[in-house]
């Protein structure tokens, strides 16, 4: 079980207000992605349905239960911190156990269940250690443990990779979406990364100044973006967006295309430009083209092989089913 | 330093900081030597430094004086009383300001350290009176209880800025794994803080154990510490410098035996946790 | 961070500090206001009635107040002057390399640890003593007249007194802020050419300046309160009758808990007007 409801939920810090009234409903079992600008409050809701901070006005429920008055402890959720937030003075034995002595299990069911976290997240060699004695990634799996034997109804992290290095970052990126598949627990996952958003996500909602932009699977967000913001938000790189003559050419204010929707050749196309940065990830190489007098830079996605180099004159063509139209309020039209 | 330093530099410095550091002790380590001298060597002129006959007459003297070990039980109980007494109201406080600061958290803070300057000598008469009605006169509960008081605004205050470095994600995620807040403060909060706490004890031990206004004035015989013990040697029989020398001995020997011991924390205590 | 929650909890936790120290400076500060608009002799008839404003104006105008006011400023200020001047040199020396850091450390700081009536009797008889005191020893061997250090200067003896336990504080403090400055941000000014006065005090003072804060706060709470050390020395006399010692010989050596009182609530209208000009510092320095 674990379906969790906001209803109306707001949230301001004395004059501030940092949630205006969003409601959301998240699926047992679902894995949903919260992403969104640094600032834009994610951590904010999410220690909302934590129990961490109140509520302004509005419900939050759990299970059909009303549970916006509840504390913390009696929610039945399992947070991961972004700084572990291990005890350092227990070893990793006792802070995987701290859970389930505050809930006064007893001490074979206690053990049994440590044992089998450890084994699942790798951790059997390093029980009798102290936090401080592991390494990061090592860290957040003893962070992991502690949340999962509590058998919570849903699992809040709270970007939970981001002190992370990147080849770890994937690792653990993995080994989170196996643990989903594996309890099939409802995770609420906050990240600004978009990747991790795009690849874990049964569900994604997009937060821009406490509001919710729009709430989708990776790939509607990507196919249809509602507005101007999520598409700018949503793939990697960015999506290019032009307004003026083009845009009015194809009837909208705005239009955006995605890196990876555009031609590049050497002697005809749509627009033309000049080739600025070429950035060679090997399997795809991003141009960075100038002078198109569509924008200061358009970015292209084009095969790792096309020989251009700085300077050289570039044409570009759109695929026509793949342009997005928004309109002068930026929406999707 | 990262500096590499000839060796004659650091003979200059540690040259310099040995005399001055001798100069400074010097007062105590003559106290020492004095008590193990006769009152005639005590007194000789010119005075005798390390080569006399060295005897322990003076202690014996002094402990048929007066009871020694009655002033000694007195000094431990009311300074470590009130000492632990004070640990047991700060260790909330100081959790509320840390962790729940508002806006009145830093004035509270400097009002409770204000009440320190509150000359106690303007309260005397009042709580003398208080006292007598109470029942507390003479007694080590009304000391403890005094300097508790007097003491915890630092206690708080020290403890504040122990707490103040804790992160407080790490007592979230104790309220998430459902610890009460009792759970939280007992096994979360305060082993994280141990060390700041042991530093706070310590330095409120030594305040305590050296208070003299309270200990003088409130006290006759029954509940009288260390700093009264010594007082009663204000007078004539302050000449006799052996025995004086001795008695002070003993009033201060507890406590710098225990700052031998506890060196690291007494040092992070003295600072009053207010710098790093 | 914070739910209503923990927000009460705070407030209910807070209360008992909060509480104790509230009741433990209005229950006997109102008395002390109450006695200081009476006649109030314990031992000749107690009680004698209001006397309005009487105590108030006998206690300035005698002619023991402006002196007492002045000892206490010259006491507490020479202590501060010293412990901070010695005590930055001190700290400055003791964080260079050397060998037995940890032993001079602890040399230094000893005279913390010894009770004020220890120190007050030692330096009284056993330094300050005319006839047989050490100073005098010393002084005779170069051919000196010895001083009469508790009666001719009074004052600077007792604040050489106060200085040397309070010295080992001020130290430690200065010690540890000063190595907690970068040594780079040291090295970086040595590389420019600054010369060592320079980086005195363009870089060290002024990284030090919170550490004197404390020191500051700290040493005033506890120096305008000094007893103990006039209590065995000079009992008050040759000048060092401090403000707090004025009152303590107005209660319990006159018995006139009402004069007193007057002189108690002077004493905290004069802690006031100090804890304020240092809170005021304080408050600014403290979250920096
Ligand atoms: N306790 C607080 N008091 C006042 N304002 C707060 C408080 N906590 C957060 N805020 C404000 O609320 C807004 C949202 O903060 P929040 O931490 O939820 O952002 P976030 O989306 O998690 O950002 P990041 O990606 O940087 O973690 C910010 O503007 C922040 O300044
Ligand atoms: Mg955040």
């Amino acid at each position: 079980m674990g379906r969790i409801t906001l209803d109306k939920v707001t949230k301001s810090f004395g004059e501030v207000n940092v949630i205006p009234p969003l409601d959301l409903t998240i699926n047992d079992g679902e894995f949903v992605v919260f992403v969104g600008p640094s600032g834009c409050g994610k951590s904010t809701l999410l220690r909302l349905i934590a129990g961490l901070e109140d509520v302004t006005s509005g419900q939050i429920r759990i299970d059909g239960e009303d549970a916006t008055r509840m504390p913390p402890a009696q929610r039945r959720l399992a947070m991961v911190f972004q700084s572990y937030a291990l005890y350092p003075h227990m070893s990793v034995r006792k802070n995987i156990a701290f859970p389930m002595k505050m809930a006064g299990l007893p001490e074979d069911e206690q053990k049994r269940r440590i044992d089998s976290a450890a084994k699942a997240l790798n951790l059997t060699d390093y029980l009798d250690r102290r936090p401080g004695q592991l390494s990061g990634g090592q860290r957040q799996r003893v962070a992991i443990g502690r949340a999962i034997v509590r058998e919570p109804s849903a699992f809040l992290f709270d970007e939970p990779l981001s002190n992370l290095d990147a080849a770890l970052r994937v690792g653990m990126r993995l080994e989170i979406m196996e643990l989903h598949k594996r309890l099939a627990t409802t995770m609420i996952y906050v990240t600004h990364d978009q990747v991790e958003a795009m690849t874990m996500a049964d569900k994604i909602v997009v937060l821009r100044a406490g509001n919710i932009e729009q709430v989708g699977s990776p790939l509607e967000l990507y196919r249809e973006p509602r507005n101007e913001f999520v598409a700018g938000f949503i793939g990697s790189p960015k999506m290019n967006i032009f307004g003026g003559n083009p845009a009015q050419q194809h009837g909208a204010a705005k239009i955006g295309v995605r890196p990876e929707h555009i031609a590049a050749s050497t002697e005809t196309g749509t627009w033309e430009g000049v080739v600025g940065v070429a950035e060679h990830l090997g399997s795809d190489t991003f141009l960075h083209v100038h002078e198109t007098g569509l924008a200061e830079t358009v970015t292209v996605r084009v095969d790792g092989e096309l020989p251009v180099k700085h300077g050289d004159r570039i044409f570009l063509t759109p695929e026509a089913d793949k342009i997005h139209r928004f309109n002068e309020q930026g929406l999707r039209a | 330093m990262a500096r590499a330093v000839t060796t004659q530099r650091k003979a200059l410095n540690t040259l310099a900081a040995w005399t001055v550091g001798l100069l400074i002790f010097f007062p105590i380590l003559w106290t020492i030597l004095t008590s193990f001298k006769t009152e005639a060597a005590a007194i000789a002129d010119p005075p005798v430094f390390l080569f006399f006959d060295w005897t322990t007459e003076n202690y014996s003297a002094v402990m048929q004086r007066s009871d020694y070990a009655q002033f000694l039980w007195n000094s431990i109980v009311i300074a470590g009383g009130s000492t632990v007494l004070g640990l047991i109201v700060a260790i909330p406080a100081a959790w509320s300001m840390a962790f729940v600061p508002s806006k009145r958290t830093k004035d509270i803070l400097l009002w409770m350290l204000s009440t320190k300057m509150l000359p106690a000598v303007g309260v005397l008469y009042p709580i003398y009176l208080l006292f007598i009605r109470l029942g507390l006169l003479d007694t080590k509960i009304g000391l403890t209880l005094v300097l508790m008081l007097i003491n915890l605004p630092i206690i708080v205050w020290m403890l504040y800025t122990y707490f103040r470095e804790i992160p407080g994600e790490i007592l979230e995620a104790a309220r998430m794994d459902g610890a009460s807040l009792r759970d939280e403060i007992l096994y979360v909060l305060t082993p994280m803080a141990v060390p700041g706490i042991a530093s706070t004890l310590l330095l409120n031990f030594i305040l305590a154990w050296n208070e003299a206004f309270w200990t003088l004035n409130l006290t006759a015989a029954k509940a009288a510490p260390l700093t009264a013990f010594i007082a009663s040697y204000s007078s004539p029989e302050g000449l006799f410098y052996a025995k004086l020398s001795a008695a002070s001995t003993m009033a201060i020997a507890p406590i710098l035996i225990m700052g031998w011991f506890s060196q690291k924390q007494l040092v992070r205590g003295l600072t009053f946790g207010a710098v790093k | 961070m914070a739910t209503q929650h923990a927000r009460s909890a705070a407030r209910l936790m807070l209360a008992p500090a909060v509480i104790l120290l509230l009741g433990w400076m209005l229950v006997p500060l109102t008395m002390t206001l109450v006695f200081s608009f009476k006649q109030y002799l314990p031992l000749r008839g107690g009680d004698l009635g209001w006397v309005g404003f009487e105590n108030y104006v006998r206690f300035v105008t005698s002619s023991a107040f402006w002196p007492s006011i002045w000892a206490t400023l010259i006491i507490v200020g020479g202590v501060l002057v010293i412990t901070i001047a010695f005590g930055i040199a001190l700290a400055l020396l003791l964080d260079q390399p050397m060998w037995g850091q940890g032993i001079v450390r602890i040399l230094v700081i000893a005279p913390f640890f010894v009770m004020p009536t220890v120190s007050a009797l030692v330096w009284k008889n056993m330094f300050m003593d005319p006839v047989n005191g050490l100073f005098a020893h010393l002084w005779q061997f170069f051919g000196a007249e010895p001083i009469q250090w508790l009666s001719q200067a009074s004052l600077p003896s007792i604040v050489l007194i106060v200085s040397w336990q309070w010295l080992p504080f001020a130290t430690l403090i200065l010690l540890t802020a000063i190595q907690s400055l970068d040594s780079e941000q040291i090295e970086a000014a040595e590389m420019d050419g600054a010369p060592w006065r320079s980086r005195f005090i363009h870089i060290i003072l002024p990284h030090l300046s919170r550490a004197i804060t404390i020191v500051l706060l700290i040493q005033t709470i506890f120096l305008l309160g000094i007893f103990a050390e006039i209590f065995v020395t000079t009992q008050g006399s040759f000048g060092t009758r401090t403000l707090t010692y004025l009152i303590y010989q107005r209660v319990l050596e006159s018995q006139n808990v009402g004069l007193g009182s007057a002189g108690g609530i002077y004493a905290v209208i004069l802690a006031n007007i100090i804890a304020i000009f240092l809170m005021r510092i304080v408050g600014k320095n403290l979250d920096a």
